[in-house]
């Protein structure tokens, strides 16, 4: 590898003893790690290993619990990232911190603006993104608007922020899981091309070829701690595999035949457009059975996300129709095609997957909140029953305790209420009222108020709880009459099952989900939906993120759900894993399905080829299905 | 932008239920604070005692049981417009239209009182039939002032803070011609809710079973309505409806993440016209306590900025009905006591508008911006302004 000599020099991080908990975590615990100029280091871990929290601690947004951080053998105590940024540490985040609707030179130059008296000087920012595009030959227009780029080209716009805050040390938290393989290779090129320049790197992923292509040495965390240490050429994906998990790791997931049932999705001459009217689907078609796995595979950007928004009634179809279960159900709604029984894991999982800010119970009900057992009656419909009970007992509390009361102080208060029950006039009793200034009566006239409401609302719970029981059956008119309070106590027990099952490292069902580890998300998505035995799963990236222990264990579970009579529709950017699960295959190329085959008569080069664009005939030497 | 991100970093738990509640409520104790101090600054080098203004405010404010029921009183409305706000915040929306759905509100409770009268033989009856109708024609009044922005919104992604300004505007001059009190001189007739005196724009007086029944009458002017614990049950009732209803979990799962919401099957447009429903029959109600429950008719300056300061008593309460509550009662004592202040230390009673003004500013401008512009801050938690305050 070119440049070892450099490698060989002086540490320029060094991390002592980092501790640090979250409430309910010990997310790093006495970490040790250094870092030598020019070197690219690869930070491997589990889901939740503290890979994010490690990191995030040397770019000063957290601050650790005990130890230190030398940046070139001088202790450093960063209290923000502004403070590493200018120590000349740049951080490309797991998750893009870009501003969607500004231009690439303004993103670049945000917090750091060159300006003219109070102005931003726009060709100056301009000039310096280009000047550092060219000289680290990451190509990007620096006009362009970052949410009309492509992803592998916003990660770059990412990389020449930091350079031009002059980074010596450039931290990349996750940055190939959205990138495609050629952006990959890019990404790897632009690695190399820094660490010769003395740029060191730490570079975090859980694909373990991409660590024996790209790093120096490796690093293994578990748990919070650094578990071991390997250089590449001692290392295999098992061997590693193995340090993260602790454990032996089957790589690729067994399997037996499918026994393909009746036809659950149906799509046939489907179109759409993208969010930039560009049409996206061309005339698609394609049927998934129960019981098998239909695997998507393609280029990401190649029509498969928006082929799988329309399935879901996320996005319009222009033309064709989506038949699931023998129900046509083309441009209805997303809770139509959910109620049809199925599940979809969405590949954006930030966007459309998860709330942050929702606990991560609240999270695994996000689309089945609407029905029982989660929401519970009052409905609709028995809704002016259980007014009419809380009236009514409300009224009868307020003059019982009104009696006694009144009785022991035979106050003004009183009166007002014998003439608010139009026992005696109104007037006469409010100016009895006027008579006494006596907020203490008002106040506990408040107290009564609050009390009695919530007596009458247990009690009124209690009496639907009890016809219900009797009924033996949820109360509802309908179908469609459905509870309208949320039962959080079920909410809370279905979390704590799929927790359990899906193994998401989390301290508690209430911690709200935008803490955890970006894979323990991943995993609650993929519990959410798995969790509800869908009979078709429509799966899109759904081992995005993920540790190579918990990729097992979600194969083998897509493997367990088409067993048990699910039709799944996989779409993966990740070769192997299309072939490791799907059944079948049909490969998309430009909004087209360019070919469907059977998994065991294709190659994995046939499919590479397909995927380019090469036609059928050509590399299958049969006409196209 | 990069220092942002430890305040937008994702809550920690706390165990402690002070140390959360000091969480949540230190930003608007300390903007509170902080814009008193600058008020004092401003008062002292104006020439006068400081102390003795707030002295006198606070005099003025809880000195006498009539100085607290002057405060409860202009507390009242502000209960109702500020849980109008915040209800809309947890839409994620933000509702600058409370004034206008204020306004109509108040008219058309007026209407109410002074047009239909409510006779049903016993008077006890009458005033809870009448009072309710009232009441009914405020929140309505409100209510359809709040659902055209929202079904703007829904159908034209026309922004809503826009649209309600306009609406603002619409609703000041439509209100002006209703009750124009004419010019005999040249001929112009009043406008129809004229009460004919010739001179003064404003409605008749509302018959007394459309007066909100009076619960506490201490010596003096003021005297305390049932406004009041009709206003607090609201806030209950707004809690409850965010927190523990379905309804609630889908309002405010758009307002955190509307693609997730529409990925739930939430019809996000249906619920956004909901909640700018339900906001604008809460600023018309706020309307409907001032009209029905202290001036008895409506008069223009009767609600003057009442839904402004709706804004600052939402972000201050942190949009959450509790601390609404709070920042009503204080913004209550603070207009409650501000004549007394003035009386007594001759401080103008002016400098309390520039220290509610301050405490907006202290509490809103981080996250103002970045809701106006929907910024997502670094380290981000995908918050918006509307679920950024008092979700931390
Ligand atoms: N802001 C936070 N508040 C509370 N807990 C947190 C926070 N950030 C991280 N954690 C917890 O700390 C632990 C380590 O998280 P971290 O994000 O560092 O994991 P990671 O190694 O990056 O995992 P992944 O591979 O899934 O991204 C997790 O258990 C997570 O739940
Ligand atoms: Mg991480």
């Amino acid at each position: 590898m070119a440049g070892n000599n450099m490698r060989n020099g002086d540490v320029v991080l060094e991390i002592r003893g980092i501790t640090k908990h979250f409430p309910g975590v010990l997310a790093n615990d006495n970490v040790n790690l250094t870092l030598k100029k020019g070197e690219i280091l690869a930070l491997l871990g589990e889901n939740g290993a503290g890979k994010s929290t490690l990191m995030n601690i040397v770019y000063g947004l957290y601050r650790a619990d005990s130890g230190q951080v030398l940046l070139r053998n001088q202790e450093a105590h960063f209290a923000s990232p502004r403070e590493a940024i200018h120590s000349g540490i740049g951080m490309v985040h797991q998750h893009f911190q870009l501003i969607p609707v500004m231009s690439v030179a303004e993103n670049v130059v945000l917090g750091e603006e060159v300006t003219s008296g109070a102005f931003l000087d726009r060709k100056e920012a301009v000039r310096h993104v280009r000047e550092l595009s060219e000289q680290y030959k990451l190509r990007v227009d620096p006009d362009a608007i970052i949410e009309e780029l492509p992803v592998g080209t916003q990660q770059r716009v990412e990389i020449i922020k930091a350079l031009y805050r002059h980074a010596e040390i450039l931290i990349l938290d996750e940055p190939t899981a959205v990138l495609t393989p050629q952006e990959v290779d890019e990404l790897f090129k632009i690695m190399r091309d820094l660490a010769d320049r003395g740029v060191s790197i730490i570079f975090i992923t859980h694909k373990l070829k991409e660590v024996l292509t790209i790093a120096h040495r490796i690093v293994v965390m578990r748990d919070g701690q650094v578990v071991g240490e390997a250089t590449p050429a001692e290392s295999t994906p098992e061997s590693l595999a193995a340090m993260m998990v602790g454990r032996e790791v089957l790589l690729r997931v067994q399997r037996g035949p499918a026994h393909p049932q009746d036809t659950v999705l149906d799509v046939i001459g489907l179109s759409a457009l993208d969010d930039r009217h560009h049409h996206a689907v061309r005339d698609v078609s394609f049927s998934v059975r129960s019981g098998e796995v239909l695997g998507v595979a393609g280029v990401q950007g190649n029509g498969q996300t928006e082929l799988v928004e329309v399935l879901t009634g996320l996005r319009h179809a222009t033309a064709g129709r989506v038949i699931i279960h023998g129900e046509d159900l083309t441009n209805t709604s997303p809770r139509s095609v959910t109620s049809s029984g199925t599940g979809h894991v969405p590949e954006d999982r930030r966007r459309f997957g998860m709330v942050d800010n929702y606990t991560v119970a609240e999270n695994l009900v996000l689309n089945s909140y609407y029905d029982l057992p989660f929401s519970v009656p009052p409905t609709a419909r028995t809704l002016p029953v259980v007014m009419a009970g809380y009236i009514g007992i409300f009224l009868a509390f307020f003059a019982v305790l009104a009696s006694i009361w009144g009785a022991l102080w035979s106050s003004a208060l009183w009166s007002l209420t014998l003439g608010l029950f139009g026992i005696q006039d109104v007037e006469s009793a409010s100016r009895e009222a006027m008579n006494g200034p006596n907020m203490v009566e008002l106040i506990v006239m408040l107290v009564m108020v609050l009390v009695i409401g919530y007596l009458a609302h247990r009690f009124t719970m209690w009496v639907l709880r009890r016809l219900q029981k009797a009924a033996g059956k949820p109360l509802r008119f309908g179908k469609k009459d459905r509870g309208l309070v949320l039962d959080h106590r079920q909410i809370d027990q279905h979390a704590v099952g799929l927790v359990e099952q899906f193994d998401i490292r989390t301290p508690d069902v209430d911690t709200h989900a935008g803490s955890l580890s970006g894979g323990n998300q991943q995993k609650m998505v993929v519990a959410r939906e798995f969790g509800r035995k869908p009979r078709l799963l429509v799966a899109a990236q759904p081992t995005r993120g993920i540790d190579v222990g918990s990729i097992e264990f979600i194969h083998q579970q897509i493997i367990a759900q088409r067993d048990a009579g699910a039709a799944v529709l996989l779409v993966s950017a990740e070769l192997d894993e299309i072939v490791a699960l799907s059944d079948r295959i049909v490969v998309m190329y430009k909004g087209e399905i360019v070919a469907t085959v059977d998994a065991d008569k294709v190659t994995r080069e046939q499919l590479g080829l397909l995927m380019a664009g090469a036609s059928a005939e050509d590399v299958l030497g049969v006409r196209a299905a | 932008m990069s220092e942002l991100s430890v305040a937008a970093a994702p809550p920690v738990k706390s165990f402690s239920f002070i140390v959360r509640l000091l969480r949540h409520a230190a930003v608007p104790i300390l903007s509170v604070l902080t814009a008193v101090l600058i008020g004092a600054v401003i008062i002292a080098l104006a020439g006068y005692d400081p102390v003795m203004a707030y002295v006198g405010l606070l005099d003025g404010a809880f000195g006498n049981t009539a100085g607290l029921t002057r405060t409860l009183v202009k507390m009242t409305p502000l209960v109702f417009s500020g849980l109008s706000v915040a209800f809309a915040f947890k839409g994620g929306l933000f509702n600058i239209g409370a004034q206008g759905q204020l306004v109509m509100g108040s008219v058309l409770s007026a209407w109410v009182g002074f047009a239909v009268a409510v006779d049903l033989g016993d008077p006890v009856l009458s005033t809870i039939v009448h009072v309710s109708l009232a009441l009914l024609a405020g929140a309505l009044g409100g209510l359809l002032w709040g659902a055209i922005p929202g079904i703007l919104k829904a159908y034209t992604g026309a922004h809503e803070v826009i649209t309600t300004i306009m609406f603002n505007y619409i609703a000041t001059n439509f209100i002006s011609w209703l009750l124009y009190a004419g010019s005999p001189a040249e001929g112009i007739p009043p406008g129809p809710f004229n009460d004919g005196n010739g001179v003064i724009a404003r409605t008749p007086t509302i018959m007394p079973t459309a007066q909100l029944p009076v619960i506490y009458d201490p010596p003096g002017p003021q005297f305390l309505h049932l406004g009041l614990f009709l206003a607090l049950i609201t806030a209950i009732l707004v809690g409850v409806l965010v927190s523990k209803l379905k309804f609630g979990f889908e309002l405010r799962m758009v307002g955190l993440n509307p693609t997730a919401a529409r990925y739930s099957g939430i019809s996000v447009k249906r619920i956004t016209i909901m909640t700018m429903v339900i906001a604008g029959a809460l600023a018309g109600l706020a309307g409907a306590m001032q009209t029905l429950g202290v001036n008895y008719r409506y008069e223009p300056n009767q609600s003057l900025g009442l839904g402004f300061t709706a804004i600052t008593v939402a972000l201050l309460g942190g949009g959450d009905p509790l601390g609404v509550v709070l920042s009503a009662f204080l913004f209550g004592v603070m207009d409650a006591g501000s004549t007394r202040m003035q009386f007594n230390s001759g401080v103008p009673s002016e400098i309390i508008v520039v220290i509610q003004a301050l405490i907006l500013m202290f509490v809103a401008a981080e996250q103002m911006i970045r809701s106006l512009y929907r910024i997502k801050a670094e380290g981000d938690t995908g918050q918006r302004l509307s679920t950024g305050w008092g979700q931390r």
